[in-house]
């Protein structure tokens, strides 16, 4: 209740802001002009291709991470010996900052989808690499043993013992890994200049046509918090069997 | 009399299996590396490809560009202190705003949604916008920044402050702990965990907002070089240049690891003995 007040109270600020005149209008528009160009947007076609495009990155790259993620967490992380020799490597490697290679993959793949992917890949492959580590280093060693000495073999030990361990681990690296990836895709639209709302964007900017400029802004955080509350569900879904969802559920 | 079992290793850890030890982590921990560099060195071996340059040639690239004094100066030491600016402003002003909305719940559920919603805007969107309001000087890369960066440490704040034990806050406060003492003493550290976790975070966005800004209207900067030396094709000096911010990335992880060790040797010590 108190929320939607507190919305209000953005709303009516910026107009009021706008309305003086604080700051040259060509450069912050009145929320009212904002929110009508909005909805003007919301009728081009040009604005749902954009959105199309930055949808289909982001649900590539997302992919892309968490298939590779899981995969190469998962071997390293059931052997010992591995763990260990990547150990050093993967530190280095995790912090790099995903915009430092835009440069390097806009030189291989040019001002294309595929450069925009491999940044969009990169930071959110690490999260959930990090999170299977861990989810599959976390498995009980006495569920391991009992699971063993009732003949369970790798395979079903894997599907009954590993997998429930680490499922929690890696739902909370998609989760992460869906906000980032977005973040990127629209980073690399408005830094490489690939299709989508980051480009519109950098159009609206040079424009300049402040108006479409905000509306995109908001359309973007929009789009954060849908992938926010999409990733929840998922996660409650998926993880309905889970003692900390069942919990919230009685709660 | 049976001959006692002999336990190799660990259980007699005399000197000789002690070296042995740490030179075993050393080789794990410098195998792989050495390896991949090798394999860089071999596959590219008398190579004429532009973009995959040896590691030699990025190597001798990285010391004449970016050791170069007038570099050091014009690019990366102004760089490296607006990253430094951005970030510390953004925790003091996550810190102290967050407090003040942890500690007020009427405020909270006010601006809660608001919140999430910045949150929630990718902060490089953010660029043009401020590009439009502040111009492209020194004050709007800071403001990037901070834009970018006070989200996380603002809304861990917020949540560590809130989640502060009840019991605790009503037993100083019955001690007439209050004011000042009592978020030094109480509610400080009761968020700073989650505080650091937020400061993290910060410091990564941070990292990746001071290169994004100098990308787009700059003419210093290490993120402008970077984005020059690929136009320029100049493909040594871009890797070198990548290589930099990969450095300073792992420098700036490493780092606050020793600064959050220092901060909550408490907690992890207690959440040690909890969970032996």
């Amino acid at each position: 209740m108190l929320g939607t007040l507190g919305v209000a109270g953005f709303a009516l600020t910026w107009e009021l802001v706008a309305w003086a005149e604080v700051v040259n209008p060509a450069y912050l528009p009145r929320f009212s002009t904002t929110a009508a160009r909005l909805v003007t947007e919301l009728g081009e076609p040009r604005f749902w291709s954009a959105l199309g495009d930055t949808v289909v990155t982001w649900a590539l790259g997302l992919l892309i991470a968490v298939a590779a993620a899981v995969v190469a967490g998962a071997v390293i992380g059931l052997v010992p010996f591995l763990r260990r020799a990547t150990h050093s490597t993967v530190e280095f490697l995790r912090p790099i900052p995903s915009v430092a290679i835009i440069p390097l993959a806009v030189l291989v793949a040019g001002l294309s989808r595929e450069a925009a992917l491999v940044i969009v890949v990169y930071a959110p492959f690490w999260q959930v690499f990090i999170q299977v580590l861990y989810g599959v280093g976390d498995v009980d060693t006495v569920a391991d043993d009992t699971a063993r000495s009732f003949g369970l073999g790798r395979l079903q030990r894997l599907r009954h013992v590993v997998l429930p361990t680490a499922l929690p681990y890696v739902i909370t690296g998609f989760r992460l890994a869906a906000s980032i990836a977005l973040v990127l895709t629209i980073t690399a639209e408005l830094v490489i200049g690939n299709p989508g709302i980051g480009r519109q964007i950098d159009v609206y900017r040079s424009a300049p046509d402040a108006p479409g400029l905000y509306a995109l802004v908001l359309v973007t955080g929009l789009l954060g918090l849908l992938v926010n509350l999409v990733t929840r569900l998922v996660e409650r879904r998926v993880l309905h069997w889970h003692p900390s969802v069942r919990r919230e559920g009685v709660a | 009399m049976p001959a006692a079992p002999v336990h190799p290793g660990p259980v007699h850890p005399g000197p000789v299996p002690a070296v042995r030890r740490a030179l075993a982590s050393l080789g794990y921990a410098v195998g792989l590396p050495v390896l991949l560099v090798v394999a860089w060195a071999l596959a590219t071996r008398g190579t004429t490809n532009l973009y995959y340059p040896p590691p030699s040639r990025v190597l001798t690239a990285f010391v004449s560009t970016w050791l170069a004094p007038d570099t050091l100066v014009r690019d990366v030491l102004p760089s490296l202190g607006r990253f430094a600016v951005g970030v510390l402003l953004s925790i003091v002003i996550g810190v102290v705003v967050g407090t003040a909305i942890g500690a007020t719940p009427w405020l909270r559920a006010l601006l809660e949604p608001m919140l999430e919603f910045f949150r929630a805007i990718p902060p490089v969107v953010l660029v043009p916008v401020l590009m439009l309001l502040l111009g492209i000087d020194d004050t709007m890369k800071l403001a990037v920044i901070v834009s970018g960066s006070v989200w996380p440490v603002l809304l861990n704040t917020i949540e560590g402050v809130r989640g502060t034990d009840p019991v605790l806050v009503d037993t100083s406060r019955s001690y007439r702990v209050r004011g000042l003492l009592a978020y030094r003493y109480v509610v400080l550290p009761a968020a700073s965990p989650q505080i650091m976790a937020g400061v993290r975070l910060a410091l990564s966005i941070g990292l990746i907002l001071m290169v994004i800004s100098e990308m787009f209207a700059s003419s210093s900067g290490l993120g402008y070089q970077i984005v020059y030396f690929q136009r320029q094709y100049m493909v040594a000096e871009m890797w070198s240049g990548i290589l930099l911010l990969g450095l300073v990335g792992v420098a700036v992880a490493a780092v606050f690891q020793l600064v959050e060790r220092r901060v909550l040797h408490w907690y992890h010590g207690s959440r040690e003995v909890a969970r032996a």
